[in-house]
């Protein structure tokens, strides 16, 4: 009797990839989300462990060794491999300490202002009528109102600082929030489970919080990725402009605008923390515009 | 469409109505405008005279109603600092700025509309690769250091054009690029995604079979309705502009409002800081009605909405 033996195909190959193994694939697949993904890893080590890579403090002054030049130039030495400031302050320490500020500010503004900007979307999409109606005239209004000039006039009333700056633009940058959790909310609404949750007798709270908020996570988090990239945008320029973050403090910004004095001898002053920003800001960019193609792939054109 | 126009002209007026509530009562709001008009050094008589010759001693509200109905006659009160009224200061200045704002909307609609079109014909090719690396890049770049960057590299290093300044239309040459080149990327993704759905329509299909020359199939039917999207947008970010205006402004020292803006905020001049916000909001609310209307008259769909 000859045994002729079959192969038993596996559970695995039956059903295939779960939802959450090709969620990965995609994300791991995706080279904008892989390179943003590095850098901002990068950058998020450097502000946490700040005090242990940086050579030097970013505080202390030396006038003996004032606006050194960067490691490739002649004149340039290893102490201080990207030179010192005006104020002989060792470059190199203070752009890694900077990260911290424009880490720190970028996300605390992206949650202050998510937290508005969702609840006001969720309401909006959830209760829609006159809630709806009220909803999308505060967004219009935000909208009118040209954000660098009223954070620059509420900023240079109260006094700047990084508590104020935060705030400031917390209570602004809602508006992106808003819109695009007004707009999930209501597409989510719709469904069938919403219904029959709410036919099994849920209070209203309870089907925001437990069926449409873990459904509309998806936008929210891209939203929040891209609103952190606005608001460490927005920090340089008030910065830059004198009306953010105070000396001493090493804000990328605040640097470009110091070494905006020196820029036509010693232009690594303006040029090193500009390339800085410029890099965090593509990461996070990077990340939130691949993260909107890996959890929406029908949105991609 | 007279019923549209209406409806959307009362929104307006409520959002202007808004936000001269907002922008006069935000001096209240964030503190004392008789203290910081005083300074740091100032005796409590002192402020306490200020507040009396200002009127800061009166109800918000009548002061507001007094603001604003010198406002509607075009009445800002007197810049603290310059001495000379509001409107006139803001008049003398506001050419500068949308001299600026418009070359700078020019110069996004040259360079974004075609590089839009380009991608679009040539999806995923080494053109939609570049003009996409180029609209991720833009919205990373900070425009206060591309100024900066491009003020060494053109008016000192290579010196052909003047740094800052504004008293000749070679001024505004770098101006207008880093101010065009941050509305770029929308507009030219705005135009590209139009073109790719447009070019997949049927009407295109039948103009190709028909035999037409794919320059008019182009030209005269993708386009124009791949645009009509753009139109609105475009008015939208030349709001958001005159807003860009005063970074930019104050790295080039380019004498327009968003220059004053910055000068009058530093100064606590309250009358000017008050006006500008009311007149740069309502530059928005009437670009966004313009273009709505706009949108209602090229596209009959969103009348009845």
């Amino acid at each position: 009797m000859a045994v002729t033996s079959t192969t038993i195909p596996t559970m695995d190959a039956i059903v295939g990839p779960s939802p959450g193994q090709r969620l990965r694939k995609r994300v791991f697949g995706h080279r904008g989300v892989m390179i943003g993904g590095i850098i901002l890893l990068v950058m998020v080590l450097m502000a946490l462990f700040a005090p242990l890579i940086a050579p030097h403090d970013p505080y202390t002054q030396s006038l003996a060794n004032r606006l050194v030049p960067p490691v490739w130039h002649e004149t340039g030495s290893w102490t201080h491999p990207l030179g010192t400031d005006q104020l002989g302050r060792d470059y190199l320490s203070r752009v890694i300490y900077g990260v911290r500020i424009s880490l720190f500010i970028g996300i605390s503004v992206a949650f202050v202002s998510a937290i508005i900007g969702s609840a006001m979307g969720l309401a909006a999409g959830y209760f829609g009528g006159r809630v709806d109606l009220v909803v999308t005239f505060l967004i219009t209004c935000r909208l009118s109102m040209p954000v660098i000039l009223v954070a620059l006039a509420v900023v240079a009333l109260i006094g700047s600082s990084l508590t104020v700056v935060v705030s400031v633009l917390g209570l602004l940058l809602w508006d992106r929030f808003a819109v695009v959790m007004r707009s999930a909310t209501m597409q989510v609404r719709a469904l069938d489970y919403v219904a029959s949750a709410r036919a099994a007798g849920c209070s209203n709270a309870r089907i925001v919080f437990s069926e449409i908020l873990p459904n509309v996570m998806n936008p929210l988090i891209v939203v929040a990725t891209l609103e952190i990239a606005n608001a460490v945008l927005l920090e340089a320029a008030l910065s830059f402009l004198g009306l953010g973050v105070q000396p001493p403090l090493p804000s990328w910004g605040l640097m470009i605008s110091e070494g905006k004095d020196y820029l036509l001898f010693d232009p690594w002053l303006i040029t090193i923390p500009g390339l800085m920003l410029f890099v965090l800001l593509l990461a996070i960019n990077l990340m939130g515009d691949g993260m909107r193609d890996v959890t929406a792939p029908e949105n991609r054109n | 469409m007279l019923v549209y126009t209406a409806k959307r002209l009362v929104l307006a007026l409520l959002v202007a109505f808004t936000i001269s509530v907002l922008s006069f009562s935000l001096l209240f709001l964030a503190g004392d405008p008789a203290a910081a008009i005083a300074g740091e050094t100032a005796t409590d008589q002192e402020i306490e005279r200020i507040r009396t010759m200002f009127g800061f001693d009166r109800p918000i509200w009548l002061q507001y109603l007094e603001w604003v109905s010198r406002a509607i006659q075009g009445d800002f009160g007197r810049s603290y600092y310059f001495g000379m009224p509001v409107t006139e200061l803001i008049l003398s200045r506001i050419p500068v700025t949308l001299t600026l704002a418009g070359s700078a909307m020019a110069f996004a609609l040259v360079v974004g509309i075609p590089m839009g079109v380009i991608a679009a014909l040539y999806p995923n090719s080494i053109i939609d690769r570049i003009a996409l690396t180029i609209a991720v890049c833009g919205q990373a770049l900070p425009s206060f250091w591309f100024a900066l960057m491009l003020i060494v590299l053109f008016g000192f290093m290579i010196p052909i054009l003047p740094p800052s300044g504004s008293d000749s239309w070679q001024h505004f040459i770098l101006p207008t690029i880093v101010l065009g080149y941050y509305a770029t990327p929308s507009l030219m993704r705005l135009t590209r995604t139009g073109m790719l759905e447009v070019l997949s329509a049927d009407y295109i299909r039948t103009a190709r079979a028909k035999g037409l020359f794919p320059r008019t199939v182009l030209f005269k039917h993708a386009l124009r309705n791949a645009v009509i999207p753009v139109v609105s947008v475009a008015a939208v970010e030349f709001g958001f502009m005159l807003g860009g205006s005063i970074v930019i402004e104050t790295v080039f020292a380019l004498h327009g409002t968003g220059y004053l803006a910055w000068e009058s905020i530093r100064r606590a001049d309250f009358p000017t800081v008050q006006a500008l916000i009311l007149v740069f909001s309502l530059f928005y609310v009437v670009l966004t009605f313009v273009s709505d209307l706009l949108n209602a008259w090229l596209d009959p769909r969103i009348r009845v909405a």
